[in-house]
């Protein structure tokens, strides 16, 4: 498989507060990869490395590189925008906007004009709402807000929104840490059915949902990358102690 | 902190090593039953089988709790499907031994046929290597397991000795031909004895190594045939 995103030698830093260290780690086209590790190793900040979603924290500073099919997203040329359309981003609750589930879905596709009329306009917010497993449930209520859905409902639909504008890669933080196990369900069903047409980062705390869903798993603490490796050896004979002692719960 | 896997963990072990030792037992009392021709103990180690079926039993519900409970991972998944895996070859072992006594009981009854040691240092044999796997599981140590393995051309050897000895007793004296049928069947009990302990020093391996050596890989297998 070819690599969609290949980072080298990543530090990051929160003003003076390194909070990354020498990260290198390649992700493959149409592959899952979990980042999983205890809280504050670093796995959403580097997650969110991924499409410059730190550049908004004041005193955020990268160094290394991140490349997304072979350009450097951190060049001076690279146009963030457009950088955030290709990689797509699904946090850990879920965000709709307060307009109807149709609008939700159609916002971004407005913005960047993709559309050439209504009815393509249509097209496109049904193509989302059914690549994300919610058409059926909701092609009756498109109009009403987006309040009204369930937690699960309402990620799925934040899903259907980061698809409308067909992004390649898809990034995401914890998308199902808030909901009832049978929503949950639904996002992991979602996520291995996506992985036919992106290519998806997902970090975790569950650890048996980084177990279903992922075919790579990257360990992360302090910072660092401590290893990366198929999902099922991860699972069953990790390289690392550290690694083993954190899946099967020796540290918190 | 302990784990409160680790207490279900060590609960585990602690009646897979029981069952180990019940084991060791009704194979040794067995061959006594034989070796002394004492038919009640042989009867003690047919009925004690029971014993040994519920421990299995109660070894594959504690297994099946741990996975839907605890949900084990790495090491502790290893250990839990090396447990539910060495059971059932410690059952059939016992399994073996009750049969040898079974093999003692009819043999008790008729006139003894001369001694053959080859069938005893089988026995011995085979109680040694059950022995050192079992010790090679709670130390978990690879190395003894492999070292285990081998001693079960030991055995094979053995068995084809005696083998030969009876056929040849049989030929030569017919009147001998039932118990000297017993007699073999007793020493293939104690042949597949000494398999069934492979098979748990092979589970002792992936215990320590995440290793598969059971099977060697088609491939290899196939490479070797062309050489």
């Amino acid at each position: 498989m070819t690599n969609k995103i290949s980072i080298r030698e990543l530090d990051f830093y929160y003003g003076q507060h390194q909070a990354l260290f020498d990260i290198s780690l390649d992700i493959s086209e149409r592959e899952v990869m979990a980042f999983i590790g205890p809280s504050g190793c670093g796995k959403s900040t580097f997650l969110r490395t991924l499409n410059r979603m730190n550049d908004t924290i004041p005193g955020a500073r990268v160094k290394g590189s991140v490349e997304i099919d072979g350009s450097d997203i951190y060049a001076s040329r690279t146009d963030v925008v457009t950088l955030r359309r290709k990689v797509g981003m699904v946090f850990q609750k879920s965000n709709p906007f307060p307009k109807s589930i149709f609008e939700n879905v159609a916002y971004g596709i407005r913005i960047n004009r993709m559309h050439t009329s209504k009815t393509d306009l249509a097209d496109r917010v049904e193509k989302a709402l059914r690549d994300a497993a919610l058409w059926e449930e909701v092609k009756d209520r498109l109009n009403t807000s987006a309040f009204g859905l369930s937690g699960g409902q309402q990620q799925r639909l934040c899903i259907a929104r980061a698809l409308a504008v067909q992004p390649e890669v898809l990034l995401m933080d914890e998308p199902a840490s808030a909901l009832d196990p049978i929503a949950t369900q639904k996002i992991e069903e979602l996520v291995v059915e996506l992985k036919k047409d992106y290519t998806i980062a997902i970090v975790t705390h569950n650890m048996q949902q980084a177990a279903r869903v992922s075919d790579k798993t990257a360990f992360f603490m302090l910072g660092k990358l401590i290893e990366v490796n198929p999902t099922q050896r991860m699972f069953t004979n990790p390289d690392e102690k550290l690694t083993e002692d954190y899946i099967t719960g020796r540290f918190g | 902190m302990e784990r409160i896997i680790d207490q279900q963990l060590g609960i585990l072990r602690d009646k897979l090593l029981l069952l180990g030792g019940t084991t060791e037992m009704a194979l040794r009392r067995s061959m006594q039953s034989l070796e002394n021709r004492d038919s009640v103990l042989a009867q003690k180690v047919i009925k004690d089988d029971r014993i040994v079926n519920e421990m299995e039993l109660e070894i594959d519900q504690l297994c099946i709790e741990i996975i839907a409970l605890h949900q084990p991972a790495a090491y502790d998944l290893r250990f839990v499907i090396s447990v539910a895996k060495i059971t059932p070859v410690l059952e059939r072992i016992a399994d073996h031994a009750a049969n040898i006594a079974e093999a003692a009981l009819i043999l008790n009854d008729h006139p003894e046929v001369r001694s053959f040691n080859d069938l005893y240092s089988m026995a011995e044999i085979a109680g040694e290597m059950l022995k050192d796997t079992l010790d090679a599981f709670t130390s978990e140590d690879g190395k003894l397991s492999r070292q285990v393995i081998k001693r079960d051309k030991e055995i094979d050897r053995a068995y084809d000795r005696v083998f030969g000895e009876l056929i040849e007793l049989m030929i030569q004296t017919p009147s001998v031909t039932s118990p000297a049928a017993h007699l073999l069947f007793v020493a293939k009990h104690l042949e597949r004895i000494g398999d069934y302990v492979k098979d748990i020093c092979e589970l002792n391996v992936y215990l320590t190594e995440a290793a598969f050596i059971k099977h060697k890989p088609i491939k290899k297998k196939k490479k070797k045939e062309e050489e």
